[in-house]
């Protein structure tokens, strides 16, 4: 009896490892396809010629005095922008997390409205803002467009959210007795403070710090917009040695050195994650949050109220503003003449264009990551099973740009000639979507309780069924809050669509960066608009997202 | 639960209209048949429509434009799609990025019908027919008049007075790494100063240059004489640009003024060609071959510079008088051999853009 029932848990075991390989199969596949072999394509053109690789070429580089510059401005600017970046969200995670006020809900979702809108977005509404005839122009004639300022601005502007949604998720549900038990013991408030509660966030500052450096130092968008032709990022200066000085090598070769970056970056990370998963007193975060209580509580709030509305809130609202400048709704109705010369079509066709590659980006991310995830589920997973889910995290890092140009180049011989087909825009953006599926449901996901599959399968369920009967319910939701941050992501995703996006069905981003490229006013009030727009698409999915969204220890 | 429930099935069922949606539009489907020929450009192509129509009538093909960003970026663009290319001829690569294209292979040979009415200045690969020539202008500083009656200043007159301290802080050009007139400067001063252009750069730093990203930046946002510079309060009276640029002034402007706000720095012009070429690898040769005849033939060519500001290149074409009258072509430009931009344009980019940019 005893016997035949560990048969029967030994087979269950061997089947569920089988199904596991089954379930990496896809996905490993996809990102072999879409992602390592365009990515290898590129390198490939720029690295080798007829006889072979020329790996010299890396050293060359590397000695260029105009790449080490460009090295050293994207790790200086990612350094400063995550310092700055901590440093006023900080104080946000706190009122989140320990402060209960009315507009709390409300707050939460406008913090996080900039952290999904497209990075195109955010440079146009920093140029409304802060460049040539923008509000503080006209105000005091402060112009910082093609200053770092406004790209660090930008940065901590985008990234604000990821601070306090990561930390102050934790924050919340760190149990305050502890901290008092340490002060009835005679520690005074700071030095409680500092060997308490410190000391359990500390994984969750670091694993923010960490997100918001490797997002600023791939930053594209922003510093294409803002940077003028001083500034770059490796990012930037992928894009220009491939599309402007048309320097594959160079661009190879950057690829290169900023993979290895981002590669040391993840690797760091999963590391606080694992650290992080080490067991905390975790309490039910609505009992931690009380009124404000003394003029300190209530002067942090009024701070933090502030920040937000200058920080965050104004760029947006100036965008708005800009956009309505032309009276009558002019901008708006310029959208929907072709008279422009810009594109074939008219502009506001970019609006269903984008809608539609970005629903079928999603589709693919949720099937790609929901895989990935399911597969990633049981925490004994060995090595190989963290490896992958490393793998998955890469995209997020590895230039979006040269991912673009490798599409071009790689994907373009049958049985995969996907460069004229309408395809290829949302694989690409999909590869950007994974990893938030990924995260989004890891957790969920893990704190089923294995039990119930084990009895699911134990009575003789088969692991497909018992996915569909046991998780399928109980992941529901946040397979729909992946959903929409895949969704929102593809929506917004900019470096790699630029370049494959066909000029007569353009994306939203490539529509708004094509308008701010070109003279006129007509132009920058359509940029404006279009942006608006793509603002509000995105600030409804995240404010649906928020309805839907129980759990709040994820990543994002 | 039943709105999760109901929201689960809005989104697949959002999804499947959208994959379906999606396959029926295509969104940019590729024109495989040979009734349609596909003109590959930047971002400046223009063309009246009787004229294109006119072509489309004759010729019995239909002719579909992809304008695809500005004139470097869709040259490279061009070059790395060259074993399946977007369309079967491209318009719009000039003299300074040409020996690129050669050199990749973009084009395939050619010799368009009435070749031999090309000014024998502006003919290009003589061996091989690889490009036709299209059209040609010049890449001058412009300076804002009105400005310098105001401040009582003698507009420069060349290379050399740029870097006068006169004219400090006047000047605003464009990267030469990513834009055709701030390459074309560039090349204007090589031409100038040979070997001791750097040396010529470092002054102009020293006397305030500003670099821009690409020439719409630089005449509508930086410039005081453009129509727009003067909407966003610019303040920077001298630019790079083109010869044509003050006839634009005149002819986009309501009322006309008699003369152009603007006029031309003479020293320091660079004499621009551009070409087109059949795309190696096109997918209707034949009807490719019909659009570049059409490109030097007198219709196209008398009806070009009033769309594009440019010149022909034909013997026999006609230009428009206001045309002539506000923007004549530039007396003595700054020329230089094709060989010689093939042999030093990528290192003087790369030295230009350590010098002035870092």
């Amino acid at each position: 009896m005893d016997l035949a029932r560990s048969e029967v848990a030994a087979r269950g075991r061997r089947r569920q490892a089988a199904a596991r390989l089954a379930l990496m199969a896809g996905p490993v596949a996809f990102f072999a396809v879409f992602f390592a072999y365009p990515v290898l394509a590129i390198v490939g053109r720029g690295l080798k010629d007829g006889d072979g690789w020329h790996l010299a070429r890396i050293g060359q580089v590397l000695a260029d005095s105009g790449v080490r510059h460009v090295l050293w401005f994207t790790t200086w600017q990612a350094l400063v922008s995550t310092a700055l970046t901590l440093l006023i969200a900080l104080p946000g995670a706190y009122v989140f997390a320990r402060l209960d006020f009315p507009g709390k809900q409300v707050l939460r979702a406008v913090v996080t409205v900039p952290f999904v809108l497209p990075t195109v977005v955010v440079g146009t509404a920093f140029l409304a803002l802060a460049g040539r005839g923008g509000l503080l122009d006209e105000l005091w004639g402060v112009r910082l467009d093609t200053t770092v300022w406004a790209i660090l601005l930008a940065h901590v502007f985008f990234n604000y959210a990821v601070v306090v949604r990561t930390v102050g998720g934790l924050w919340a549900q760190l149990d305050p007795r502890q901290e008092e038990a340490a002060r009835m013991l005679g520690a005074s408030r700071p030095a409680a403070w500092r060997t308490v509660t410190l000391p359990a966030l500390a994984p969750a500052v670091a694993a923010a710090a960490l997100m918001v450096f490797l997002f600023t130092f791939t930053s594209f968008g922003v510093v294409q917009i803002l940077g003028g032709p001083t500034f770059a990022t490796l990012e930037v200066e992928i894009y220009r040695q491939t599309a402007d000085v048309f320097d594959l090598s160079t661009a190879a070769v950057l690829t290169m050195i900023q993979f290895v970056a981002v590669g040391a970056v993840l690797a760091v990370h999963a590391w606080t994650v694992r650290r992080r998963e080490t067991a905390l007193r975790l309490v039910d975060a609505s009992l931690t949050a009380r009124r404000p209580r003394g003029a300190g509580q209530w002067a942090l709030l009024a701070g933090v109220l502030g920040t937000v509305a200058v920080l965050l809130v104004l760029p947006l609202a100036v965008l708005v503003e800009r956009s309505l400048d032309a009276p009558g709704f002019a901008s708006y109705r310029a959208l929907t003449s072709a008279d422009s010369g810009v594109f074939l079509v008219p502009p506001i066709e970019a609006i269903g264009i984008s809608l539609q590659y970005a629903a079928a980006a999603t589709v693919i991310a949720v099937v790609i990551g929901g895989l990935a995830a399911t597969a990633l589920t049981r925490r004994d997973a060995g090595r190989l099973v963290r490896g992958f889910d490393a793998l998955l995290m890469l995209p997020l890092g590895v230039s979006a740009v040269t991912v673009g140009f490798g599409f071009l180049i790689a994907l373009d011989e049958p049985p995969l000639d996907l460069r004229s087909s309408w395809i290829l825009v949302p694989l690409a953006q999909a590869l950007v979507g994974v990893p938030f599926v990924v995260r989004t449901m890891l957790p969920v996901l893990r704190a089923v309780d294995t039990r119930l599959r084990e009895a699911a399968a134990v009575l003789g369920a088969s692991p497909w069924r018992v996915w569909r009967e046991v998780d399928l319910p109980l992941v529901r939701r946040a397979l729909l809050v992946a959903a929409g941050f895949a969704f929102a992501v593809s929506l917004g995703e900019f470096g790699a669509t630029v370049f494959i996006a066909r000029p007569d069905s353009p994306t939203l981003p490539v529509a708004v960066a094509r308008l701010l490229g070109r003279p006129g006013e007509t132009n920058y009030g359509q940029a404006m608009a279009l942006s608006t727009i793509l603002m509000v698409v995105c600030a409804v999915a995240l404010l649906v997202l928020e309805r839907l969204r129980t759990d709040r220890t994820g990543e994002f | 639960m039943s709105i999760t429930k109901k929201a689960t099935i809005l989104a697949v069922g959002l999804g499947l209209v959208t994959l379906s949606a999606c396959g029926s539009s295509g969104g940019g489907g590729e024109s495989g048949d040979s009734r349609t020929v596909t003109l590959v450009s930047h971002d400046s192509w223009a063309a009246s429509k009787e004229v294109i129509a006119a072509f489309e009538k004759e010729s019995g093909y239909r002719v579909k434009v992809l304008k695809d960003g500005d004139a470097g970026q869709a040259v490279n663009k061009a070059i790395l799609t060259k074993d399946n290319p977007q369309g079967d001829v491209f318009f719009g690569i000039d003299n300074t990025l040409l020996s690129r294209a050669l050199d990749n292979g973009l084009f395939q040979p050619y010799e368009a019908k009435d070749a031999d009415r090309v000014k024998p200045e502006y003919r290009a690969d003589q061996g091989r027919h690889r490009v036709t020539p299209v059209d040609t202008g010049d890449i001058c500083v412009n300076y804002d008049k009105e400005w310098f009656s105001e401040h009582k200043l003698t507009p420069p007159a060349s290379f050399d007075d740029l870097i006068e301290p006169r004219y400090k802080n006047l000047l605003v050009t464009e990267n030469a790494a990513t834009s055709s007139p701030g390459l074309g400067f560039l090349l204007g001063t090589a031409a100038r100063y040979g070997d001791g252009w750097p040396e010529y750069w470092k002054k102009l730093k020293a006397n305030g240059v500003k670099v821009v990203d690409g020439w719409e930046q630089a005449y509508n946002e930086e410039f005081s004489g453009s129509a727009a510079g003067r909407k966003a309060k610019a303040d920077r009276p001298l630019v790079v640009s083109y010869a044509s640029s003050p006839p634009a002034e005149v002819i986009y402007a309501d009322p006309r003024p008699d003369t152009a706000p603007t006029g031309i720095v003479p020293g320091t012009c660079f004499r621009q060609v551009e070409y087109a070429g059949l795309l190696s690898n096109a997918k209707n040769p034949e009807g490719g071959k019909a659009l570049l005849d059409f490109l030097i033939g007198k219709r196209f060519q008398d009806d070009m510079p009033l769309n594009m500001f440019v010149y022909p290149v034909r013997d026999d074409a006609k230009v428009p008088a206001d045309f002539a009258r506000f923007g004549p072509q530039a007396e003595n430009p700054q020329t230089m051999d094709p060989d010689e931009i093939a042999g030093h344009r990528d290192e003087w980019v790369k030295s230009w853009t350590s010098l002035v940019l870092k």
